[in-house]
C-alpha cells in the first residue's frame, strides 16, 4: 500500500513535470541528430532552432506542407479557424504517436453541437510523406520556439532526406 | 351575370396561362414583384435590387430587429433565404436544413427537410461547409446538398420529388453553389478545385430530375460544349481542341476550373452566364499553358449547353483567382449606344465590362489600386495579346518557379472580392461591391495526385497591402468607365453579398457582424447593428402585410473564417510575433442566425 502511494506521487510528480514543456510528447529538447534530423531523449522527432533564426530542414519543411495541406481547415500558423481546431495548442497535450495515428486514419466528432470531420491523409503521399515535418513545424509551434513567421534561414536539405522523399513520393 | 361570366373566363384563362407556361416565364413574372424575393440573386440579371423603398435614406437610422430565427447549425452561412408569397425558405450549411417558415402565421415552421449525408464529405469542402442557397421553380424548391446531389423538394411541403447525383463526394466533387432554375431546366455547378476535379455545369430537367446536358471547363470539344466555328474568344472561333491544346499532357483530367459561383440568364437573348475557377494544381509550373477553359466567362444556350461565347480573364492562373464571381447584367448607354452590358468584378482584382451578346472586352481595370501582379489587359484590338492580362515578372509564381516565396503579390488568393455578390442600381447606375483588401507571398511546388484528396501545390501567407490596416473596402463602381466613385474602408475583408434599393439605401454586412445600412449615393453610414456572429449572408428585402423587411443570416466561417480566424501575419514582423493585425475570433463566434430588421 505504501509503495502504492509512492508510485502514485511518483506519477504525480512526473506528470507536473511535463506539464511545464506544455508539450504532449515531453521535454523537446534535442538531443541528438541524424542525417539532419533531430530527436529528444525519447527519440521522438524535434525542431533544432539556432539563436540566429536557422532552423532546421525538417521545421522549414513543415512550416511549407502544413501551409499547403493543413491551413485550410486549421488557420494559418497553426492557430486554428472558426471550426478546426489550432494546432498549435492541440500538441501542448497530443503525443508523437496520437499525431501520427490522427493524421493518418482522420477522426470524427460530428453531433447536434459539431460538424467537425479530420479526414484520413495515411494514402495522400502529400501529407503521409511529410508527417514528421509537419509534426516538428507545430511542435516547434506549441512550444513557442517559432512564431507567426516563415522561416527566413534553414539548414540544408539533407540527402538522405532527398532520397527518402523521392522514394515515399515515387519521383524518379 | 354577362359581366361575372365573362370575368371568370378571363380568369381562368390566366390561369390556363400560368399553368402551360415555362417555369422561366412563371420565374420573371415572380421576380418583377419586388414584395417576393424568388431567386438567390434577386432577379437573373443578378441586379440584388429591389424596388422597395419604404425603407429609405432619410428613416433607414430608424430600423429595429423585428424578429430572429437561429438555424440550429453552427458552421459559415453564404447565401440567402428566399420569400414567396408569405412563405421564407431558410437553408443552412452542412447538414444542409430546410426551413420553411410562414410569415403570416408568426414565422412558425410549416416544414423542415435534412438531408441525409455521409460526414465524410465535410472534409473535402475546401474553405467551411458553405451552402449559397435554395432556388425555386414549377412549385419545388431545389437545394444543393454538400455530397453534390441536386434535390427537388415540394415547396408547399417539403415532400422529396426527385433526387439526382451531380458528382462523387469520395473523388472530391462536392455542392456548395446555388441552383438556377431557366425555362424546364435547373442549373448546378460543382466544387472542388482544390481537390483535382474536373468541374462542369449541369443542367437537369425540372420535372424528373433527369441530366439533360453537361459542359466541361475544359477537355474535349464534345466535353466543352463547344462548336470549334462559331464559339467565339473575343470575336473569334475558338477552333478545334481550344482546351486541350493548352494543357500538357492529361492533366485536364484532373484540371479544376470549377463551377461553385452564381448563374445569371438573359431571356432575351436566351444565353446563361457563370465562370470558371482555378485550374490545378495551385502550382503553375505543374501545368504549362494557358489551361483553357479555365477562370473563363461562359455564355451557353440553356437548352442544349452550346457556349456562344468564352473569355478567359488569366490564362495559366499563378494565384488561385477563381473566375466565377456573378456576372451582373445591364442595359446601359456606352458612348451614345445603347449596350447590353455583362459586369464582373474577378477574384484577380479586375473589373470587367463585356458585350453580353458578342463577348466584346469594353471595360477592364483594377478595382482595388493595390492590385499589382498586372499591370492591366492589353486592350489593343490588333495585338496578339488583346485581352490578355499583362503579368509583372516580380509577381509571378511561375516566373519564381517551384520552391521560391514569392512575395508581396496583390491580392491574395481570396481575391479582390470572392463569391461575396455585389449589387446594382439602375438609379445611381453604380455597382457596390463588397471587397478584400488583402495582398500574399505565394510558394508553388511540386505535389501528386491521389483522388479525393488535396491537390494544392503552394504554401501562402496573408496580410493587409503594405501601409494599410484594412483588410477590405465597400465600394461603388462605376462599370462604364472603369472608376471608384466612393470607397469605405472596412477592418475586415467584407464578405457578405451587398442589397441596393429604390430608397437610396445600399446594406451589406461585415465579418465582426453589423449589418450596415449606407447612402447609395456617398456611402455615408446610415445605420448598424450587431447580428449574432459574423456576416458572410447576402442582405435580402421583402415586403409583407404591407411592411418592408431586410434579412441577412450571420454566422462567420467560409475562407474568411479560416484566413482571418486568428489574425493575418505581419511579414515585417521578428521572430515569435503574434499576429500582427486584428484577429476575427476577437469579435465574433459561431452560429447561424436570420436577423429580420422593420421600421418600428
Amino acid at each position: 500500500m505504501r509503495i502504492t502511494r509512492l508510485v502514485v506521487a511518483a506519477a504525480l510528480l512526473v506528470a507536473a513535470g511535463g506539464v511545464a514543456f506544455a508539450d504532449g510528447s515531453g521535454d523537446p529538447t534535442a538531443v541528438k541528430s541524424e542525417d539532419g534530423k533531430y530527436f529528444d531523449k525519447e527519440g521522438n522527432p524535434t525542431y533544432k532552432i539556432s539563436s540566429d533564426g536557422t532552423v532546421d530542414w525538417y521545421t522549414y519543411s513543415g512550416y511549407r506542407r502544413y501551409h499547403s495541406e493543413c491551413h485550410v481547415c486549421h488557420g494559418p500558423d497553426g492557430m486554428g479557424s472558426t471550426y478546426a481546431p489550432a494546432l498549435k495548442e492541440s500538441l501542448k497535450t497530443m503525443s508523437y504517436a496520437d499525431f501520427l495515428s490522427v493524421v493518418a486514419s482522420g477522426r470524427k466528432n460530428v453531433s447536434t453541437a459539431s460538424e467537425n470531420v479530420m479526414p484520413a491523409f495515411g494514402t495522400n503521399p502529400n501529407v503521409a510523406c511529410y508527417m514528421d515535418d509537419i509534426y516538428v513545424y507545430l511542435r516547434a509551434r506549441a512550444n513557442d520556439a517559432w512564431g507567426r513567421v516563415r522561416p527566413s534561414k534553414h539548414e540544408d536539405k539533407p540527402e538522405a532526406y532527398t532520397e527518402a522523399e523521392n522514394a515515399c513520393m515515387g519521383n524518379h | 351575370m354577362r359581366k361575372v361570366l365573362l370575368a371568370t373566363f378571363l380568369g381562368s384563362a390566366a390561369a390556363l396561362t400560368v399553368g402551360g407556361a415555362s417555369a422561366n416565364e412563371e420565374l420573371v413574372k415572380m421576380s418583377q414583384n419586388p414584395k417576393d424575393w424568388v431567386m438567390p440573386t434577386g432577379d437573373y440579371a443578378n441586379t440584388r435590387y429591389s424596388k422597395l423603398n419604404q425603407i429609405n435614406a432619410s428613416n433607414v437610422g430608424k430600423l429595429q430587429v423585428a424578429w430572429t430565427f437561429s438555424t440550429g447549425v453552427l458552421r459559415g452561412h453564404e447565401g440567402g433565404p428566399l420569400i414567396i408569397g408569405n412563405i421564407m425558405y431558410v437553408h443552412t450549411p452542412f447538414p444542409n436544413k430546410v426551413y420553411a417558415l410562414d410569415l403570416s402565421q408568426d414565422n412558425k415552421i410549416v416544414w423542415r427537410y435534412e438531408p441525409k449525408q455521409d460526414p465524410n464529405v465535410i472534409p473535402v469542402m475546401c474553405c467551411d461547409t458553405v451552402n449559397r442557397g435554395l432556388s425555386y421553380g414549377d412549385g419545388k424548391i431545389f437545394l444543393h446538398q454538400a455530397d453534390d446531389k441536386l434535390i427537388a423538394l415540394d415547396a408547399k411541403t417539403g415532400n422529396l420529388v426527385w433526387s439526382a447525383t451531380n458528382g462523387d463526394p469520395s473523388k472530391g466533387q462536392t455542392g456548395t453553389s446555388a441552383p438556377l432554375v431557366v425555362k424546364d431546366k435547373v442549373l448546378v455547378g460543382t466544387s472542388g478545385g482544390e481537390f483535382g476535379v474536373q468541374c462542369s455545369m449541369t443542367a437537369y430537367d425540372i420535372k424528373s430530375g433527369k441530366q439533360v446536358w453537361k459542359a466541361y471547363s475544359e477537355g474535349p470539344d464534345d466535353q466543352l460544349l463547344v462548336d470549334p466555328e462559331k464559339t467565339t474568344a473575343l470575336g473569334k472561333p475558338i477552333g478545334k481542341d481550344s482546351s486541350l491544346k493548352t494543357w500538357q499532357g492529361d492533366q485536364w483530367k484532373i484540371g479544376g476550373g470549377c463551377t461553385w459561383g452564381w448563374l445569371a440568364y438573359d431571356p432575351q437573348l436566351d444565353l446563361v452566364y457563370y465562370g470558371s475557377g482555378n485550374p490545378s494544381t495551385w502550382n503553375p509550373k505543374q501545368r504549362p499553358g494557358d489551361n483553357k477553359w479555365s477562370m473563363t466567362i461562359f455564355a451557353r444556350n440553356p437548352d442544349n449547353g452550346m457556349a456562344k461565347w468564352v473569355y478567359q480573364m488569366t490564362p495559366h492562373d499563378e494565384w488561385d483567382y477563381d473566375g466565377v464571381n456573378e456576372m451582373i447584367l445591364t442595359d446601359e448607354q456606352v458612348g451614345g449606344q445603347s449596350r447590353k452590358l455583362l459586369t464582373h468584378f474577378d477574384r484577380n482584382g479586375i473589373g470587367y465590362t463585356l458585350d453580353r451578346a458578342t463577348g466584346e472586352l469594353l471595360v477592364a481595370e483594377k478595382y482595388d489600386p493595390k492590385v499589382n501582379w498586372t499591370t492591366g489587359v492589353d486592350m489593343n484590338k490588333n495585338s496578339p495579346t488583346f485581352g490578355r492580362p499583362k503579368v509583372v515578372a516580380e509577381y509571378s509564381t511561375e516566373h519564381g518557379g517551384e520552391d521560391h516565396n514569392t512575395k508581396g503579390i496583390c491580392p491574395a488568393a481570396l481575391g479582390s472580392k470572392d463569391e461575396q455578390p455585389a449589387a446594382y442600381s439602375p438609379e445611381t447606375q453604380l455597382f457596390y461591391v463588397p471587397t478584400n483588401h488583402v495582398c500574399m507571398d505565394y510558394e508553388p511546388f511540386k505535389v501528386s495526385y491521389t483522388a479525393g484528396q488535396p491537390y494544392v501545390g503552394a504554401t501562402l501567407s496573408m496580410y493587409p497591402p503594405p501601409g494599410d490596416h484594412n483588410m477590405g473596402n465597400f465600394i461603388a463602381w462605376d462599370g462604364k468607365t472603369g472608376k471608384i466613385a466612393w470607397s469605405n474602408p472596412e477592418q475586415f475583408s467584407v464578405w457578405s453579398g451587398a442589397l441596393a434599393t429604390a430608397g437610396n439605401v445600399v446594406f451589406y454586412g461585415t465579418l465582426e457582424g453589423y449589418l450596415k445600412a449606407v447612402d447609395a449615393k456617398t456611402g455615408k453610414e446610415l445605420y448598424k447593428f450587431k447580428t449574432p456572429s459574423g456576416i458572410i449572408g447576402n442582405v435580402t428585402t421583402y415586403e409583407h402585410n404591407g411592411k418592408q423587411y431586410v434579412a441577412v443570416l450571420s454566422g462567420v466561417g467560409g475562407w474568411a473564417g479560416i484566413g482571418l480566424a486568428a489574425g493575418l501575419t505581419d511579414p515585417t514582423a521578428g521572430l515569435g510575433a503574434v499576429g500582427g493585425y486584428a484577429a476575427l475570433s476577437n469579435y465574433t463566434a459561431l452560429g447561424g442566425t436570420l436577423t429580420v430588421f422593420a421600421l418600428p
